[in-house]
């Protein structure tokens, strides 16, 4: 069996699970299932990249791809709460049909363009490029001619790392300042919830200006975003 | 029997508009965010495609660059999705437990000064 036709085959297999991954992706009602069909799909379009001769791209789409980005995504889907639902009330009436059928009329104007033959439909192949093994040339490509968007790239991920550090600081100052400027009782740090619905817990005391430590709780200390109680904290101090 | 380039550059654009779709149609921000990423992956591979006719390396490199830009913006958006959950009031934030919401496209509209 040649090269070519392993690739054929390849691509007949998972061109319609990337495909139907992404629908599924799309249509899942649940945030996690979507991150995993997106797992499914990276994975495939790492098959494709090992296909067309990008064997370095193709490792890096499963490391940083499959790897740290999506489990960035899961950690913060899990930090916002699972099972909650989205809402489907339309912002712009008729948003959804419209966007479904412009995005095919998109789809339709691309393959128009393949189609008509604007690309040459025979490849010239990386066999002379990829002589010294992919990783290399890859390699040499960065160091040389690329190098100064290589070291640009690396001050954005600095800047980037800096950016998520403060968006991700809370400001207690801040908090304070808004809060007594809209006369909302300042909710203290790491609110605690109430207990189950049956034990009767006394709300915490806000400690907006006094340094007075806060009362140690003895209900099992919750995450306020995670249970279903019909009893919201923030509702019942108001 | 081999595979052109043409049939990964349609593939390419089947998944990005099916990304494109699912911006558009999306509410939940996240899932909105994983949209963007695989239309960034589908461009991906049509530069690979282009890299492979071509017949040099250099859209192979600016895939690379896609995938560290696609990082950093991750990084980025994650954060400000985060922090934008944090910054709701105690009464906002009641009534979304109330009603189970997840984070909603919509909020972002408090970025606005």
């Amino acid at each position: 069996m040649s090269a070519g036709t392993a690739e054929f085959i390849g691509f007949v297999i998972l061109a319609p699970v990337s495909v139907l991954a992404a629908l599924g992706m799309v249509f899942n009602r649940n945030a996690v299932y979507s991150a995993l069909l997106l797992v499914v799909n990276f994975f495939c379009l790492a098959v494709f990249f090992l296909f067309q001769q990008a064997q370095f791209l193709a490792a890096v789409q499963v490391i940083v791809y499959a790897g740290a980005i999506m489990v960035l995504f899961l950690f913060v889907l899990m930090l916002l709460g699972v099972e909650r639902q989205e809402i489907l009330r339309e912002t712009i009436r008729g948003q959804r049909a419209l966007a479904a059928g412009l995005s095919l009329l998109l789809l339709a104007g691309v393959i128009a363009a393949v189609a008509a033959g604007v690309f040459p439909a025979d490849k010239a192949g990386l066999a002379a490029a990829n002589a010294p093994g992919n990783v290399q040339a890859v390699g040499r490509l960065l160091f040389t001619r690329y190098m100064l968007a290589f070291e640009a790239t690396g001050v954005l991920l600095l800047v980037a790392g800096v950016g998520a550090l403060v968006l991700g600081k809370r400001w207690p100052d801040l908090a304070e300042e808004e809060e007594a400027q809209a006369g909302v009782p300042a909710e203290p740090e790491r609110a605690p919830d109430t207990g189950p619905a049956g034990t009767d817990i006394p709300p915490v005391e806000p400690v907006a200006e006094t340094d007075t430590p806060v009362p140690a709780t003895p209900a099992p200390v919750k995450e306020p975003d995670g249970d279903k109680q019909p009893a919201p904290v923030g509702e019942a101090r108001q | 029997m081999t595979v052109g380039p043409n049939a990964y550059l349609i593939l390419s654009a089947v998944l990005f508009c099916i990304g494109v779709a699912g911006v558009l149609i999306r509410r939940n921000a996240i899932v909105v965010f994983m949209c963007v990423e695989l239309m960034l992956n589908a461009v991906n591979l049509s530069l690979i495609a282009f890299a492979q006719v071509r017949g040099g390396l250099d859209g192979q490199i600016l895939s690379f660059f896609v995938m560290v830009v696609a990082a950093a913006e991750v990084v980025i958006g994650l954060g400000i999705i985060v922090a934008i959950f944090r910054r709701r009031t105690p009464a906002e934030r009641a009534a979304a437990r109330r009603e189970n919401l997840a984070t909603n496209i919509d909020d972002v509209n408090v970025l606005k000064g």
